[in-house]
């Protein structure tokens, strides 16, 4: 799943770093929408580049709308929104002329898009990384859309190829359907972790791996669990000691049993070199960061009754380079 | 007011009450009278126009699906398998293996005056035995010249490595299923299907702005039509943005244009309701040259790319079934605003399953808005069954099968793709006239040849590239093939009232051919040569055009 991230180019001694792509699919009328005019409204500065199929079905909030040319909306906090018709590999390959501040895309996919295909595209082109894969799931229709005699495997397909399942609409159904849509989830997205929310609302920091706290806020101690009881989202920030293998801590990240939906950590290596880790679900990726101010650290979100904080700060602590001995072992105690 | 009486060796007329005649009167642009010369004369004063006497005269051919883009296509190195003309007339040879693909390319460089990348089209490798193109045979043409040759069936790309590596593809580490890797770990240089090909377009000049059409590309298509006895060819399909239509109209408007441009608006890019909106305003812009109003969606991939959708048991080869292109919601949509506007649809789908769900929606939406005559189309529709036809006939639908794909990849679809069963069912003509549905037949050019009596030659004979016939009892006569591609045609259109056949009040349209064929026989009706058209009652010749 995890491979090491393609180096970032450097031009004219600048280093031009990649800039991350996210899917988003899902079948017509799951929400894909309203997620992501959900993160427009809460980017919080972080400049988002939208690529849509067609501006046939208002893709934007009128509010959020800055100004419109042909196919182009211009929404406040420097955002845009395009839609690339049959082109996405075009409109990729435009937009940074076109737009050279964005720091993270979203492909919004067209409703019978596989999103699986969208990603292999991408990766295709050297100034994009590919983040995730994120599929919403409307929780009211998603098992009886899986059984349509025309688009059932291609809802499936769809599915399959999730980092995150986007669960949507959890409050149209029962606390007790909601158990067996988890499980459904799991066994037609093998790969993915699903996140439950209602309009479209999950926390930006788990679909965007640009949240702000990163750069400008110094490292926190581990945050207490007791003072957020009513967020289902648990979020840890921590410093990090050199490490043994970048690979193995991301990989040790992405584990299932962890609970992570994300991870971002700048980690040191033994010969003082810095790699970016970026985990979303079980896809991780690890490229060079050099020249990154400020120390190294870790943020990482989950869904706090999947997720142990004392799991994560054990399998840090095994992985510090002067630790090593203690990933003998089969698991991290 | 001026009359212009023409004496022909045989007129076929496809009026079944006046199948044959010797002279045609022609006034205004349109059919005066068509019979003996005394008929004739009893309409006045005419001039006595003797030039076709030895030749043979049907109505104008209607190719009911074409891109104008074949017109744009022969800027750059033709590199096919199989003969083919330019819209100069000119037959450019096929090319019998790779090394003479690669020498074709060699020449065009050494002969060119531009600089910057080479183009080329029409490749079919599957004629060149089990082996790949690969870009080191391309290397051969040019180790800095970027080189890109398209495919044949348009799904596939090969390009040399220059090329690659001008679009940074020269690299380890590509996991990509349209992009297969040689044993170096790099690419090979063949790009599957269009994310693949994509971001090597603009690199070897095949950009897809480009590839979309323009002014000197649709003049060249107008003229491969006069060599081909087309009068009137579908653009299936176009955005049609204003200044294309601008464009499109001042083109056509020319006086010395030959051809009526039928060009359809995609559905992409707009809500159902507003395609719909959009295609009565276009409506509304529509001359005698230029029509539109018409709305195309495409439903499903292609067979031979493994993307159209089909009903159980699938791909003979185990492939994974394909994609759709649409949601069935919108498609559904679509038909319901477009039957209660009165607004013509043709829908592209390859696969059983495709159809399948295009009968269902149009079944429902019929039911919302019962709309006599609405000529709901189904393009390609390759796979039909029997039971398909039948509720086509049902729904009132009309079908425009694909039989040229027999020719060129009848053995691949025997082989590999759906299998010998449903191979010799593929694009069922017979079974469509028995049925009763309003059948055409057509090239989809540039994915095959613009040429419709190549296309009935196809439909009569089902002879593949090997000469096998796929699916005999599914032939149709001469006779039923030349109907359909004239007035079966230009019904889908619903121009039937206007062009088609040779009539009182119908425009002026006429092929004009060397060779009855009628009577040169059905294994031959290819060979049918064709001296030029007439088109509104304006004469042109091949030769001059």
């Amino acid at each position: 799943m995890g491979h090491r991230a393609r180096r970032s180019r450097i031009r004219g001694g600048k280093h031009l770093t990649m800039v991350a792509v996210t899917v988003i699919g899902g079948y017509l009328g799951a929400g894909k929408t309203t997620l992501v005019n959900h993160l427009l409204r809460h980017a919080d500065g972080v400049k988002l580049a939208v690529l849509v199929n067609e501006f046939g079905d208002l893709p934007i909030d009128a509010d959020l709308i800055k100004g419109q040319s042909d196919n182009v909306i211009s929404i406040s906090g420097g955002c845009v929104c395009c839609s690339f018709g049959s082109d996405l590999v075009g409109a990729l390959m435009d937009l940074p002329q076109m737009s050279p501040e964005i720091d993270h895309v979203l492909i919004e996919a067209s409703g019978v898009a596989l999103p699986g295909s969208i990603a292999d595209t991408v990766s295709l082109l050297s100034a994009y990384r590919l983040d995730s894969v994120a599929v919403v799931a409307d929780a009211s229709t998603v098992v009886s859309r899986a059984a349509d005699r025309f688009v059932g495997d291609t809802v499936e397909r769809q599915l399959e190829a999730a980092d995150l399942v986007i669960l949507n609409k959890v409050d149209l159904v029962d606390r007790a359907d909601l158990d067996a849509l988890l499980e459904f989830t799991g066994q037609k997205a093998p790969r993915a972790r699903t996140v439950s929310v209602r309009q479209g609302q999950v926390p930006i920091e788990v679909l965007l791996s640009h949240e702000p706290p990163i750069r400008n806020v110094p490292p926190r101690a581990p945050s207490h669990p007791h003072l957020h009881l009513d967020d289902p989202y648990l979020r840890l920030a921590a410093h990090l000691a050199p490490l043994g293998s970048a690979r193995a801590f991301a990989q040790a990240l992405a584990a299932p049993a962890l609970g992570l939906l994300r991870a971002k950590g700048f980690v040191d290596n033994v010969d003082g070199s810095r790699d970016l880790i970026q985990v979303v679900g079980a896809r991780w990726t690890v490229s060079p960061a050099p020249d990154t101010p400020g120390p190294a650290r870790l943020v990482c979100i989950g869904i706090r009754e999947r997720m142990s904080e004392n799991a994560i700060n054990d399998l840090i602590a095994a992985h510090a380079a002067s630790n090593e001995m203690l990933l003998q072992g089969e698991t991290p105690p | 007011m001026t009359t212009t009486v023409y004496p022909a060796k045989r007129i076929l007329t496809m009026n079944p009450s006046r199948p044959e005649a010797t002279h045609v009167a022609v006034r205004d642009g349109r059919i005066l009278a068509v019979g003996d010369l005394a008929e004739l004369e009893g309409w006045g004063a005419y001039t006595l126009d003797t030039r076709f006497e030895s030749k043979i005269l049907m109505p104008g051919l209607v190719e009911g699906h074409s891109h104008t883009m074949e017109g744009v296509f022969w800027r750059y190195v033709y590199c096919g398998y199989f003969d083919r003309m330019d819209p100069n007339g000119h037959m450019w040879p096929g090319v019998g293996s790779i090394d003479e693909v690669v020498t074709r390319l060699q020449d065009a460089l050494a002969a060119r005056e531009e600089t910057g990348a080479l183009s080329g089209w029409g490749l079919d490798p599957i004629y060149y035995g089990a082996r790949r193109c690969i870009r080191e045979d391309l290397d051969r043409v040019s180790t800095e010249v970027p080189v890109g040759v398209l495919h044949a069936s348009g799904h596939i790309m090969n390009v040399n490595t220059a090329a690659l590596e001008a679009a940074g593809l020269l690299r380890p580490g590509i996991n990509h299923p349209g992009i297969p890797l040689g044993d170096d770990g790099l690419p090979t240089g063949e790009l599957k299907g269009p994310e693949a090909m994509t971001p090597l377009g603009p690199h070897v000049g095949l950009d897809r702005r480009l590839l979309a059409g323009d002014e000197r590309g649709l003049r060249e298509f107008a003229r491969l039509c006069v060599r081909k006895g087309v009068t009137t060819a579908a653009d299936l399909a176009n955005l049609l943005p204003d200044d294309a239509v601008e464009m499109m109209l001042r083109v056509t408007g020319d006086p010395s244009f030959p051809a009526r441009i039928v060009s359809l608006r995609r559905f992409q890019d707009l809500s159902p309701a507003g395609i719909v909106e959009r295609a009565l305003e276009l409506a509304g812009r529509s001359t005698d040259r230029l029509r539109l109003g018409i709305v195309k969606v495409v439903a499903d991939g292609s067979i031979q790319g493994f993307s159209a959708r089909l009903q159980w048991p699938g791909y003979y080869n185990g492939a994974p079934n394909g994609l759709w292109y649409v949601a069935p919601e919108q498609l559904q949509e679509l038909y319901d605003r477009a039957l209660e506007a009165n607004v013509q649809v043709h829908t592209h789908t390859n696969g059983d399953e495709a159809t399948e769900l295009v009968l269902d929606s149009v079944e429902r939406a019929w039911a919302k808005h019962p709309r006599p005559d609405h000529r709901f189309t189904l393009q390609h529709c390759q796979l039909a069954n029997a039971a398909q036809f039948r509720r086509m006939r049902t729904l009132g639908m009309c079908v425009n099968l694909f039989p040229n794909h027999h020719f060129y990849w009848g053995d691949q679809h025997y082989a590999t793709t759906v299998g010998p069963e449903r191979a010799e069912r593929m694009n069922a003509c017979r079974t469509a006239l028995d049925t009763g549905v309003p059948l055409a037949i057509h090239s989809d050019a540039p994915v095959t040849p613009l040429g419709p009596l190549f296309t009935a030659w196809c439909a009569v004979n089902r002879q593949t590239a090997t000469g096998r016939v796929l699916g005999d009892q599914e032939r149709i006569g001469v006779d039923e093939a030349l109907r359909t591609i004239t007035l079966g045609a230009a019904y889908t259109l619903k121009l039937d009232h206007e062009v088609g056949s040779l009539e009182v009040g119908k425009r002026a349209d006429i092929a004009v051919l060397e060779d009855d064929p009628s009577e040169i026989g059905g294994e031959r009706l290819k060979d049918v040569r064709v001296w030029g058209t007439v088109h509104g009652g304006r004469v042109f010749a091949a030769e001059n055009i």
